[in-house]
Protein backbone atom coordinates (compact mmCIF):
# COMPACT_ATOMS: atom_id res chain seq x y z
CA UNK A 1 0.00 0.00 0.00
CA UNK A 2 1.52 3.21 -1.25
CA UNK A 3 2.00 6.07 1.73
CA UNK A 4 -0.83 7.88 2.33
CA UNK A 5 0.27 11.26 1.66
CA UNK A 6 1.50 9.91 -1.55
CA UNK A 7 -2.05 8.66 -2.42
CA UNK A 8 -3.16 12.13 -1.39
CA UNK A 9 -0.54 13.51 -4.24
CA UNK A 10 -1.65 11.36 -7.01
CA UNK A 11 -5.35 12.38 -6.17
CA UNK A 12 -4.32 16.15 -6.86
CA UNK A 13 -2.39 15.77 -9.60
CA UNK A 14 -4.41 16.18 -12.96
CA UNK A 15 -4.30 13.69 -16.01
CA UNK A 16 -1.83 14.08 -18.16
CA UNK A 17 0.32 16.47 -15.98
CA UNK A 18 4.61 17.30 -16.40
CA UNK A 19 5.38 16.41 -13.05
CA UNK A 20 8.67 17.91 -11.09
CA UNK A 21 9.57 15.71 -7.72
CA UNK A 22 12.27 17.32 -5.45
CA UNK A 23 13.75 14.53 -3.74
CA UNK A 24 12.39 11.74 -5.99
CA UNK A 25 14.40 9.06 -4.60
CA UNK A 26 14.16 5.47 -6.13
CA UNK A 27 11.31 6.54 -8.77
CA UNK A 28 8.93 4.25 -7.80
CA UNK A 29 6.27 6.91 -6.45
CA UNK A 30 7.03 8.86 -9.70
CA UNK A 31 6.39 5.55 -11.99
CA UNK A 32 3.06 5.19 -10.42
CA UNK A 33 2.34 8.76 -10.96
CA UNK A 34 2.92 8.29 -14.78
CA UNK A 35 0.61 5.46 -14.84
CA UNK A 36 -2.43 6.57 -12.50
CA UNK A 37 -2.16 10.45 -14.30
CA UNK A 38 -0.77 9.52 -17.54
CA UNK A 39 1.69 12.17 -16.08
CA UNK A 40 5.03 13.36 -17.79
CA UNK A 41 7.75 13.70 -14.88
CA UNK A 42 11.10 14.44 -13.92
CA UNK A 43 12.85 13.89 -10.34
CA UNK A 44 15.59 15.62 -8.77
CA UNK A 45 17.66 13.81 -6.19
CA UNK A 46 21.36 13.61 -4.74
CA UNK A 47 21.77 10.53 -3.61
CA UNK A 48 23.42 8.32 -6.34
CA UNK A 49 22.27 4.72 -5.91
CA UNK A 50 18.51 6.46 -5.67
CA UNK A 51 19.42 8.00 -8.99
CA UNK A 52 20.61 4.46 -10.38
CA UNK A 53 17.49 2.99 -8.80
CA UNK A 54 15.11 6.11 -10.78
CA UNK A 55 17.07 4.89 -13.98
CA UNK A 56 16.20 1.25 -13.52
CA UNK A 57 12.19 2.49 -12.59
CA UNK A 58 12.21 4.31 -15.91
CA UNK A 59 12.03 7.83 -14.40
CA UNK A 60 13.82 10.07 -15.94
CA UNK A 61 16.03 11.79 -13.07
CA UNK A 62 18.81 14.57 -12.79
CA UNK A 63 21.23 15.05 -9.82
CA UNK A 64 20.71 18.10 -8.44
CA UNK A 65 20.86 19.99 -4.93
CA UNK A 66 17.53 22.07 -4.76
CA UNK A 67 19.38 23.45 -1.72
CA UNK A 68 21.50 24.95 -4.11
CA UNK A 69 18.95 26.61 -5.86
CA UNK A 70 16.61 25.65 -8.91
CA UNK A 71 17.59 28.72 -11.22
CA UNK A 72 17.83 26.30 -13.95
CA UNK A 73 14.48 25.44 -14.01
CA UNK A 74 12.27 28.29 -16.34
CA UNK A 75 8.66 29.63 -14.63
CA UNK A 76 5.95 27.58 -15.01
CA UNK A 77 7.34 24.93 -16.67
CA UNK A 78 5.93 22.25 -15.04
CA UNK A 79 2.10 21.83 -14.09
CA UNK A 80 3.03 20.10 -10.84
CA UNK A 81 5.98 20.39 -8.04
CA UNK A 82 5.49 17.96 -5.90
CA UNK A 83 8.18 17.61 -2.63
CA UNK A 84 7.49 14.86 -0.33
CA UNK A 85 9.10 14.61 3.31
CA UNK A 86 11.96 16.66 2.70
CA UNK A 87 11.08 19.87 3.11
CA UNK A 88 12.53 19.30 7.00
CA UNK A 89 16.00 18.37 5.73
CA UNK A 90 16.86 21.57 3.67
CA UNK A 91 19.04 24.55 4.52
CA UNK A 92 16.36 27.19 2.99
CA UNK A 93 13.51 25.21 2.87
CA UNK A 94 11.82 28.85 1.81
CA UNK A 95 13.88 29.38 -0.91
CA UNK A 96 13.02 26.00 -2.10
CA UNK A 97 8.86 26.41 -1.57
CA UNK A 98 9.35 30.02 -3.72
CA UNK A 99 10.98 28.01 -5.85
CA UNK A 100 8.19 25.57 -6.52
CA UNK A 101 5.54 27.55 -7.43
CA UNK A 102 7.57 29.68 -9.57
CA UNK A 103 8.50 26.42 -11.88
CA UNK A 104 5.19 24.52 -11.20
CA UNK A 105 1.63 26.05 -12.02
CA UNK A 106 0.94 24.48 -8.58
CA UNK A 107 2.89 22.92 -6.03
CA UNK A 108 2.29 19.99 -3.52
CA UNK A 109 4.40 19.87 -0.28
CA UNK A 110 4.19 16.87 2.54
CA UNK A 111 6.27 17.48 6.02
CA UNK A 112 6.24 15.95 9.42
CA UNK A 113 3.91 18.13 11.94
CA UNK A 114 6.11 18.95 14.69
CA UNK A 115 3.27 20.37 16.29
CA UNK A 116 1.49 16.97 16.87
CA UNK A 117 0.70 15.67 20.17
CA UNK A 118 3.63 13.30 20.52
CA UNK A 119 6.19 15.45 19.90
CA UNK A 120 4.65 18.30 22.24
CA UNK A 121 4.21 15.78 24.91
CA UNK A 122 8.03 14.52 24.51
CA UNK A 123 9.08 18.16 24.59
CA UNK A 124 6.06 19.55 26.79
CA UNK A 125 7.09 17.10 29.61
CA UNK A 126 10.26 14.78 29.20
CA UNK A 127 11.75 17.98 28.26
CA UNK A 128 13.62 16.11 25.20
CA UNK A 129 13.64 16.87 21.99
CA UNK A 130 10.72 14.03 20.02
CA UNK A 131 12.90 10.85 18.77
CA UNK A 132 9.60 8.17 17.23
CA UNK A 133 9.36 5.56 14.81
CA UNK A 134 9.33 8.42 11.50
CA UNK A 135 11.15 10.48 13.03
CA UNK A 136 13.90 8.34 14.79
CA UNK A 137 17.21 10.67 14.75
CA UNK A 138 18.68 12.13 17.98
CA UNK A 139 18.93 15.43 17.34
CA UNK A 140 22.80 16.14 17.14
CA UNK A 141 22.59 13.47 14.23
CA UNK A 142 19.76 14.13 11.92
CA UNK A 143 18.66 15.22 8.96
CA UNK A 144 16.24 17.14 9.22
CA UNK A 145 17.43 20.11 10.36
CA UNK A 146 14.02 22.18 9.85
CA UNK A 147 10.80 21.01 11.45
CA UNK A 148 7.92 23.40 11.34
CA UNK A 149 4.26 22.91 12.58
CA UNK A 150 1.09 22.97 10.24
CA UNK A 151 0.78 26.73 12.11
CA UNK A 152 4.79 27.87 11.01
CA UNK A 153 4.26 26.51 7.43
CA UNK A 154 0.99 28.60 7.04
CA UNK A 155 2.49 31.63 8.40
CA UNK A 156 5.21 31.36 5.65
CA UNK A 157 3.48 30.94 2.88
CA UNK A 158 1.60 33.71 4.16
CA UNK A 159 4.69 35.69 4.34
CA UNK A 160 6.20 34.17 0.71
CA UNK A 161 2.65 34.75 -1.20
CA UNK A 162 1.85 31.63 -1.40
CA UNK A 163 -2.12 30.70 -1.33
CA UNK A 164 -3.22 27.33 -0.47
CA UNK A 165 -5.22 25.67 -2.35
CA UNK A 166 -5.78 22.41 -0.42
CA UNK A 167 -4.59 20.87 2.59
CA UNK A 168 -4.98 17.25 4.27
CA UNK A 169 -3.33 15.64 7.27
CA UNK A 170 -2.42 12.24 7.99
CA UNK A 171 -3.40 11.20 11.66
CA UNK A 172 -3.00 8.60 14.16
CA UNK A 173 -5.09 5.36 14.33
CA UNK A 174 -7.95 6.77 16.10
CA UNK A 175 -7.67 10.49 15.87
CA UNK A 176 -9.44 10.44 12.57
CA UNK A 177 -12.50 13.10 14.09
CA UNK A 178 -9.75 15.00 16.12
CA UNK A 179 -7.49 15.62 13.56
CA UNK A 180 -10.47 17.37 11.82
CA UNK A 181 -10.68 20.70 14.30
CA UNK A 182 -6.77 20.28 15.80
CA UNK A 183 -5.02 19.43 12.80
CA UNK A 184 -2.10 21.19 14.50
CA UNK A 185 -2.16 19.37 17.36
CA UNK A 186 -3.48 15.47 15.93
CA UNK A 187 -2.36 15.55 12.39
CA UNK A 188 1.56 13.64 12.35
CA UNK A 189 2.12 14.47 8.70
CA UNK A 190 0.57 17.51 6.63
CA UNK A 191 0.13 17.83 2.99
CA UNK A 192 -0.37 21.24 1.27
CA UNK A 193 -1.56 22.26 -2.08
CA UNK A 194 -0.48 25.78 -3.62
CA UNK A 195 0.05 28.45 -5.59
CA UNK A 196 1.36 31.40 -6.26
CA UNK A 197 -0.82 34.27 -5.45
CA UNK B 1 41.01 -14.35 -23.63
CA UNK B 2 37.40 -15.22 -23.24
CA UNK B 3 35.47 -14.51 -20.32
CA UNK B 4 32.05 -14.73 -18.61
CA UNK B 5 30.40 -11.57 -20.22
CA UNK B 6 32.79 -11.38 -23.27
CA UNK B 7 31.40 -11.05 -27.13
CA UNK B 8 34.38 -13.65 -27.80
CA UNK B 9 36.50 -13.09 -30.50
CA UNK B 10 35.35 -10.66 -33.21
CA UNK B 11 36.34 -10.29 -36.50
CA UNK B 12 35.92 -6.67 -38.20
CA UNK B 13 34.52 -6.06 -41.52
CA UNK B 14 34.54 -3.47 -44.34
CA UNK B 15 31.80 -1.28 -45.91
CA UNK B 16 32.36 0.22 -48.90
CA UNK B 17 30.79 3.00 -50.41
CA UNK B 18 31.55 3.87 -54.08
CA UNK B 19 29.17 7.00 -54.57
CA UNK B 20 30.82 10.74 -53.82
CA UNK B 21 30.74 11.98 -50.23
CA UNK B 22 30.54 16.06 -49.80
CA UNK B 23 31.83 17.02 -46.66
CA UNK B 24 31.39 20.20 -44.39
CA UNK B 25 34.55 21.62 -45.63
CA UNK B 26 33.38 21.64 -49.35
CA UNK B 27 35.73 18.84 -50.15
CA UNK B 28 34.29 15.45 -51.82
CA UNK B 29 35.62 11.70 -51.41
CA UNK B 30 35.13 10.55 -54.52
CA UNK B 31 33.99 7.01 -52.67
CA UNK B 32 35.08 5.66 -49.19
CA UNK B 33 35.44 2.60 -46.97
CA UNK B 34 34.27 2.28 -43.16
CA UNK B 35 35.95 -0.82 -40.94
CA UNK B 36 33.34 -1.59 -38.01
CA UNK B 37 32.54 -4.45 -35.89
CA UNK B 38 29.27 -5.73 -35.13
CA UNK B 39 28.26 -7.62 -31.36
CA UNK B 40 24.59 -9.35 -31.08
CA UNK B 41 22.17 -9.57 -33.71
CA UNK B 42 19.92 -7.53 -35.27
CA UNK B 43 16.07 -8.50 -34.71
CA UNK B 44 13.73 -8.51 -37.79
CA UNK B 45 12.01 -5.07 -37.13
CA UNK B 46 15.99 -3.34 -36.71
CA UNK B 47 14.96 -2.00 -33.90
CA UNK B 48 17.59 -2.83 -31.30
CA UNK B 49 20.45 -1.42 -32.81
CA UNK B 50 23.17 0.25 -30.83
CA UNK B 51 25.79 2.97 -32.50
CA UNK B 52 28.85 3.20 -30.76
CA UNK B 53 31.02 6.49 -31.63
CA UNK B 54 34.94 6.57 -30.29
CA UNK B 55 36.34 9.74 -28.70
CA UNK B 56 39.67 11.24 -29.96
CA UNK B 57 41.87 7.95 -30.45
CA UNK B 58 39.53 4.95 -30.72
CA UNK B 59 38.81 2.81 -33.09
CA UNK B 60 35.88 0.16 -34.38
CA UNK B 61 37.93 -2.79 -31.97
CA UNK B 62 35.47 -1.65 -28.99
CA UNK B 63 34.70 -5.26 -27.42
CA UNK B 64 36.06 -8.77 -27.69
CA UNK B 65 39.39 -10.11 -28.93
CA UNK B 66 40.92 -10.81 -32.40
CA UNK B 67 42.49 -13.94 -31.44
CA UNK B 68 42.24 -16.01 -28.70
CA UNK B 69 45.96 -14.99 -27.62
CA UNK B 70 44.89 -11.33 -27.53
CA UNK B 71 46.51 -9.94 -23.71
CA UNK B 72 43.81 -7.00 -23.76
CA UNK B 73 40.05 -6.70 -25.18
CA UNK B 74 38.50 -3.86 -27.12
CA UNK B 75 38.71 -0.42 -25.41
CA UNK B 76 34.91 -0.71 -24.15
CA UNK B 77 34.52 -4.28 -23.25
CA UNK B 78 33.67 -3.61 -19.72
CA UNK B 79 30.48 -2.24 -20.93
CA UNK B 80 29.63 -4.28 -24.22
CA UNK B 81 28.80 -8.07 -23.87
CA UNK B 82 26.01 -10.55 -22.96
CA UNK B 83 24.59 -9.44 -19.75
CA UNK B 84 26.77 -5.92 -19.54
CA UNK B 85 25.60 -2.57 -19.60
CA UNK B 86 25.11 -2.85 -23.65
CA UNK B 87 23.90 -5.91 -23.71
CA UNK B 88 24.61 -8.20 -26.66
CA UNK B 89 21.56 -10.29 -25.75
CA UNK B 90 18.85 -7.99 -26.19
CA UNK B 91 21.32 -5.41 -28.48
CA UNK B 92 22.72 -5.08 -31.80
CA UNK B 93 25.99 -2.79 -31.57
CA UNK B 94 27.53 -1.06 -34.24
CA UNK B 95 31.04 -0.02 -33.92
CA UNK B 96 33.00 1.71 -36.76
CA UNK B 97 36.30 3.52 -36.86
CA UNK B 98 35.21 6.88 -38.20
CA UNK B 99 36.08 8.63 -41.01
CA UNK B 100 39.70 10.30 -41.38
CA UNK B 101 40.72 7.26 -38.91
CA UNK B 102 44.11 5.09 -39.23
CA UNK B 103 42.53 1.71 -38.14
CA UNK B 104 41.21 0.93 -41.82
CA UNK B 105 38.51 3.27 -42.53
CA UNK B 106 39.67 5.35 -45.47
CA UNK B 107 41.89 8.27 -43.77
CA UNK B 108 45.19 9.68 -44.50
CA UNK B 109 46.96 6.71 -45.41
CA UNK B 110 44.79 5.61 -47.80
CA UNK B 111 45.31 5.87 -51.25
CA UNK B 112 43.95 8.49 -52.88
CA UNK B 113 42.48 7.50 -56.19
CA UNK B 114 42.54 10.96 -58.27
CA UNK B 115 46.31 11.13 -57.59
CA UNK B 116 47.16 7.01 -56.83
CA UNK B 117 49.57 8.64 -53.57
CA UNK B 118 47.99 8.67 -50.48
CA UNK B 119 46.49 11.29 -49.17
CA UNK B 120 48.57 11.79 -46.12
CA UNK B 121 48.34 15.84 -45.02
CA UNK B 122 45.97 16.50 -48.12
CA UNK B 123 43.41 14.14 -46.62
CA UNK B 124 40.48 16.87 -46.21
CA UNK B 125 39.24 18.16 -43.17
CA UNK B 126 36.53 16.24 -41.27
CA UNK B 127 34.16 16.81 -38.60
CA UNK B 128 31.92 15.73 -36.56
CA UNK B 129 28.96 16.33 -38.67
CA UNK B 130 30.67 14.17 -41.66
CA UNK B 131 31.33 11.50 -39.12
CA UNK B 132 27.48 11.12 -38.48
CA UNK B 133 26.70 11.46 -41.99
CA UNK B 134 29.06 8.51 -42.90
CA UNK B 135 27.56 6.67 -39.97
CA UNK B 136 23.75 7.53 -41.26
CA UNK B 137 24.90 5.82 -44.65
CA UNK B 138 26.42 3.13 -42.52
CA UNK B 139 23.05 2.40 -40.82
CA UNK B 140 21.23 2.75 -44.30
CA UNK B 141 23.61 0.22 -45.55
CA UNK B 142 22.81 -2.11 -42.37
CA UNK B 143 19.01 -1.60 -42.68
CA UNK B 144 18.79 0.67 -39.40
CA UNK B 145 16.64 3.19 -39.85
CA UNK B 146 16.15 4.73 -36.04
CA UNK B 147 19.30 3.68 -33.05
CA UNK B 148 17.32 2.05 -30.55
CA UNK B 149 20.50 4.32 -29.02
CA UNK B 150 23.60 6.29 -29.84
CA UNK B 151 26.24 6.36 -27.48
CA UNK B 152 29.60 7.64 -26.89
CA UNK B 153 32.21 9.32 -24.50
CA UNK B 154 34.11 12.65 -25.11
CA UNK B 155 34.61 13.05 -28.83
CA UNK B 156 32.03 10.13 -29.13
CA UNK B 157 29.95 11.80 -27.12
CA UNK B 158 29.50 14.97 -29.53
CA UNK B 159 29.36 13.16 -32.21
CA UNK B 160 25.88 11.16 -30.09
CA UNK B 161 24.66 14.87 -29.37
CA UNK B 162 25.12 16.12 -33.15
CA UNK B 163 22.82 12.46 -33.80
CA UNK B 164 19.90 13.52 -31.59
CA UNK B 165 20.08 17.12 -32.74
CA UNK B 166 19.76 16.55 -36.55
CA UNK B 167 18.34 13.19 -36.94
CA UNK B 168 15.96 13.30 -34.07
CA UNK B 169 13.68 10.71 -35.70
CA UNK B 170 16.50 8.48 -36.14
CA UNK B 171 18.00 8.22 -32.60
CA UNK B 172 15.12 6.61 -29.69
CA UNK B 173 17.58 6.84 -26.76
CA UNK B 174 20.89 9.18 -26.77
CA UNK B 175 24.06 9.05 -24.02
CA UNK B 176 26.48 11.73 -23.90
CA UNK B 177 29.01 10.78 -21.47
CA UNK B 178 32.17 13.17 -20.71
CA UNK B 179 31.61 15.41 -23.22
CA UNK B 180 30.49 18.99 -23.64
CA UNK B 181 28.72 21.17 -26.32
CA UNK B 182 32.08 23.14 -27.86
CA UNK B 183 35.52 23.15 -26.63
CA UNK B 184 37.18 26.05 -24.05
CA UNK B 185 40.23 28.04 -25.00
CA UNK B 186 42.12 26.13 -22.47
CA UNK B 187 40.82 22.66 -24.35
CA UNK B 188 41.92 23.94 -27.47
CA UNK B 189 45.14 25.02 -26.66
CA UNK B 190 46.09 21.32 -24.91
CA UNK B 191 45.12 20.37 -28.67
CA UNK B 192 47.21 22.82 -30.19
CA UNK B 193 50.29 21.80 -28.08
CA UNK B 194 50.01 18.56 -29.19
CA UNK B 195 49.95 19.14 -32.96
CA UNK B 196 53.23 21.41 -32.28
CA UNK B 197 54.50 18.43 -30.72
CA UNK B 198 53.90 16.71 -33.71
CA UNK B 199 54.84 19.06 -36.48
CA UNK B 200 57.70 20.28 -35.02
CA UNK B 201 59.43 16.85 -34.95
CA UNK B 202 62.51 16.82 -37.66
CA UNK B 203 60.69 13.52 -39.36
CA UNK B 204 57.59 15.27 -39.45
CA UNK B 205 58.08 16.35 -43.45
CA UNK B 206 55.32 18.38 -43.77
CA UNK B 207 53.11 15.72 -43.10
CA UNK B 208 54.65 13.66 -46.05
CA UNK B 209 56.83 11.38 -43.84
CA UNK B 210 55.29 8.22 -44.97
CA UNK B 211 56.77 9.16 -48.57
CA UNK B 212 60.74 9.44 -46.52
CA UNK B 213 59.59 6.19 -44.93
CA UNK B 214 59.86 8.47 -41.79
CA UNK B 215 57.49 9.47 -38.56
CA UNK B 216 57.86 11.64 -36.04
CA UNK B 217 57.37 9.22 -33.26
CA UNK B 218 58.69 11.85 -30.86
CA UNK B 219 56.39 14.77 -31.61
CA UNK B 220 53.58 11.83 -32.05
CA UNK B 221 54.64 10.43 -28.60
CA UNK B 222 55.13 13.80 -27.46
CA UNK B 223 51.45 15.03 -28.08
CA UNK B 224 49.84 11.81 -26.58
CA UNK B 225 51.48 12.44 -23.17
CA UNK B 226 50.24 15.72 -23.15
CA UNK B 227 46.75 14.53 -24.02
CA UNK B 228 47.08 11.67 -21.58
CA UNK B 229 47.52 14.03 -18.74
CA UNK B 230 44.66 15.85 -19.22
CA UNK B 231 42.49 12.51 -18.71
CA UNK B 232 43.98 11.63 -15.34
CA UNK B 233 42.91 13.67 -12.28
CA UNK B 234 45.54 14.99 -9.81
CA UNK B 235 44.27 12.62 -7.15
CA UNK B 236 44.36 9.74 -9.23
CA UNK B 237 47.92 10.12 -10.27
CA UNK B 238 48.62 10.77 -7.03
CA UNK B 239 47.23 7.34 -5.93
CA UNK B 240 48.38 5.67 -9.11
CA UNK B 241 51.98 6.81 -9.05
CA UNK B 242 52.70 9.09 -6.22
CA UNK B 243 56.31 9.78 -5.93
CA UNK B 244 57.30 6.49 -6.33
CA UNK B 245 60.67 5.11 -8.76
CA UNK B 246 61.85 3.27 -10.32
CA UNK B 247 65.01 1.61 -12.41
CA UNK B 248 64.83 2.65 -16.14
CA UNK B 249 65.89 -0.89 -16.78
CA UNK B 250 67.71 -3.82 -15.94
CA UNK B 251 70.60 -2.81 -17.13
CA UNK B 252 70.84 0.18 -15.49
CA UNK B 253 70.88 2.22 -12.21
CA UNK B 254 69.16 5.05 -12.60
CA UNK B 255 66.17 5.64 -11.30
CA UNK B 256 62.90 7.41 -12.78
CA UNK B 257 59.48 8.30 -11.30
CA UNK B 258 57.19 5.98 -11.94
CA UNK B 259 54.78 8.33 -13.50
CA UNK B 260 57.85 9.56 -15.80
CA UNK B 261 58.10 5.84 -17.14
CA UNK B 262 53.82 5.58 -17.58
CA UNK B 263 54.13 8.72 -19.61
CA UNK B 264 57.00 7.63 -21.92
CA UNK B 265 55.35 4.13 -22.05
CA UNK B 266 51.71 5.47 -23.40
CA UNK B 267 53.97 7.81 -25.78
CA UNK B 268 55.92 5.14 -27.13
CA UNK B 269 52.97 3.10 -27.50
CA UNK B 270 50.56 5.41 -29.29
CA UNK B 271 53.77 6.60 -31.32
CA UNK B 272 53.86 3.09 -33.10
CA UNK B 273 49.86 2.71 -33.26
CA UNK B 274 48.44 6.21 -34.40
CA UNK B 275 48.82 7.82 -37.31
CA UNK B 276 50.13 11.64 -37.41
CA UNK B 277 47.81 12.58 -39.76
CA UNK B 278 44.89 11.30 -37.83
CA UNK B 279 46.04 12.81 -35.27
CA UNK B 280 45.87 16.01 -36.24
CA UNK B 281 42.91 16.27 -38.30
CA UNK B 282 40.62 14.36 -35.05
CA UNK B 283 42.12 17.10 -32.39
CA UNK B 284 40.88 20.10 -35.67
CA UNK B 285 37.45 17.82 -35.33
CA UNK B 286 37.47 18.22 -31.97
CA UNK B 287 38.33 22.07 -31.76
CA UNK B 288 35.62 22.67 -34.08
CA UNK B 289 32.43 21.12 -32.70
CA UNK B 290 30.41 23.07 -31.64
CA UNK B 291 26.44 21.95 -31.36
CA UNK B 292 25.12 25.53 -30.80
CA UNK B 293 26.64 27.23 -33.69
CA UNK B 294 23.89 27.65 -35.93
CA UNK B 295 22.20 29.20 -32.93
CA UNK B 296 24.37 32.00 -32.29
CA UNK B 297 26.07 30.26 -29.15
CA UNK B 298 22.23 29.45 -27.60
CA UNK B 299 22.31 25.77 -26.64
CA UNK B 300 19.10 25.35 -25.37
CA UNK B 301 18.02 26.89 -29.00
CA UNK B 302 20.17 24.37 -30.44
CA UNK B 303 19.28 21.35 -28.60
CA UNK B 304 15.83 22.30 -29.21
CA UNK B 305 14.80 19.58 -31.96
CA UNK B 306 16.11 16.34 -29.70
CA UNK B 307 13.44 14.15 -29.27
CA UNK B 308 15.97 11.51 -27.81
CA UNK B 309 15.35 10.02 -24.38
CA UNK B 310 18.56 11.63 -22.80
CA UNK B 311 21.39 10.45 -20.61
CA UNK B 312 23.95 13.00 -19.72
CA UNK B 313 26.96 11.43 -17.25
CA UNK B 314 30.16 13.43 -16.27
CA UNK B 315 32.47 12.48 -13.78
CA UNK B 316 33.76 14.77 -10.47
CA UNK B 317 37.22 14.32 -10.98
CA UNK B 318 37.25 14.94 -15.13
CA UNK B 319 38.50 18.32 -15.84
CA UNK B 320 38.97 18.00 -19.10
CA UNK B 321 35.42 18.11 -19.48
CA UNK B 322 34.10 19.10 -16.13
CA UNK B 323 30.75 18.40 -14.98
CA UNK B 324 29.83 21.73 -15.42
CA UNK B 325 29.58 21.39 -19.08
CA UNK B 326 27.89 18.29 -18.61
CA UNK B 327 25.46 20.63 -16.60
CA UNK B 328 25.11 23.36 -19.85
CA UNK B 329 23.71 20.82 -21.48
CA UNK B 330 21.18 19.08 -18.65
CA UNK B 331 20.58 22.55 -18.27
CA UNK B 332 19.51 23.31 -21.69
CA UNK B 333 17.63 19.88 -22.20
CA UNK B 334 15.45 20.61 -19.03
CA UNK B 335 15.02 24.52 -20.18
CA UNK B 336 13.34 23.27 -23.71
CA UNK B 337 11.31 20.44 -21.64
CA UNK B 338 13.62 17.01 -23.36
CA UNK B 339 13.42 13.77 -21.63
CA UNK B 340 17.04 14.04 -19.67
CA UNK B 341 18.42 12.63 -16.91
CA UNK B 342 22.00 13.00 -15.58
CA UNK B 343 24.75 12.29 -12.56
CA UNK B 344 27.66 13.17 -11.77
CA UNK B 345 29.72 10.19 -11.10
CA UNK B 346 32.08 10.29 -8.00
CA UNK B 347 35.45 9.03 -8.95
CA UNK B 348 39.32 9.62 -9.60
CA UNK B 349 39.03 8.34 -12.83
CA UNK B 350 38.98 11.81 -14.52
CA UNK B 351 38.34 12.00 -18.37
CA UNK B 352 39.09 8.79 -18.75
CA UNK B 353 37.06 7.73 -16.29
CA UNK B 354 33.90 6.76 -18.66
CA UNK B 355 36.35 3.67 -19.72
CA UNK B 356 36.72 2.48 -15.97
CA UNK B 357 34.89 0.34 -14.14
CA UNK B 358 33.34 2.91 -11.46
CA UNK B 359 30.54 0.79 -10.28
CA UNK B 360 28.32 3.67 -10.24
CA UNK B 361 28.82 4.26 -13.59
CA UNK B 362 28.41 1.34 -14.93
CA UNK B 363 25.33 -0.08 -12.40
CA UNK B 364 23.43 3.79 -13.96
CA UNK B 365 24.48 2.62 -17.28
CA UNK B 366 22.93 -0.88 -16.70
CA UNK B 367 19.77 0.35 -15.22
CA UNK B 368 19.67 3.42 -18.01
CA UNK B 369 19.83 1.16 -20.42
CA UNK B 370 17.73 -1.73 -19.33
CA UNK B 371 14.57 0.70 -19.99
CA UNK B 372 15.62 1.15 -23.85
CA UNK B 373 12.78 -0.01 -25.56
CA UNK B 374 13.86 -2.74 -28.68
Amino acid sequence: MMRFDLTRITDWVPMGSRVLDLGCGDGEFLARLEAARDATTLGIELDTANITAAAANGIAVVQQDMDRGLDNFPDQSFDVVVMAHALQVLHRPHGVLEDMVRIGKEAIITFPNFGHWRCRLHLGLLGRMPVSRVLPFDWYDTPNIHFCTVKDFEALCAELGIKILDHDIVSGPGTNVLKSFAPNLFGSTAIYRVCKK
Amino acid sequence: MESPGSVGVVTPRIERFDEPFGLACGAVLPGYQLIMETYGTLNSEGSNAVLICHALSGNHHAAGCHTTEDRKPGWWDNLIGPGKPIDTNRFFVVSLNNLGGCDGSTGPKSINPLTGNAWGPDFPEVTVEDWVNSQRALANRLGISRWAVVIGGSLGGMQALHWAVHYPDEVANCAVLAAAPRLTAQNIAFNEIARHAIISDPEWFEGYYDKQEKAPVRGLALARMVGHLTYMSAEGMTDKFGRERRYVDENNDDQIFEVESYLRHQGARFSTRFDANTYLLMTRALDNFDIAARSNGNLSDALAPIRARMLIVSFSSDWRFSPARSREMVDALINTGKTVSYAEIETDGGHDAFLLNEAHYLDLMQAWLSRVST
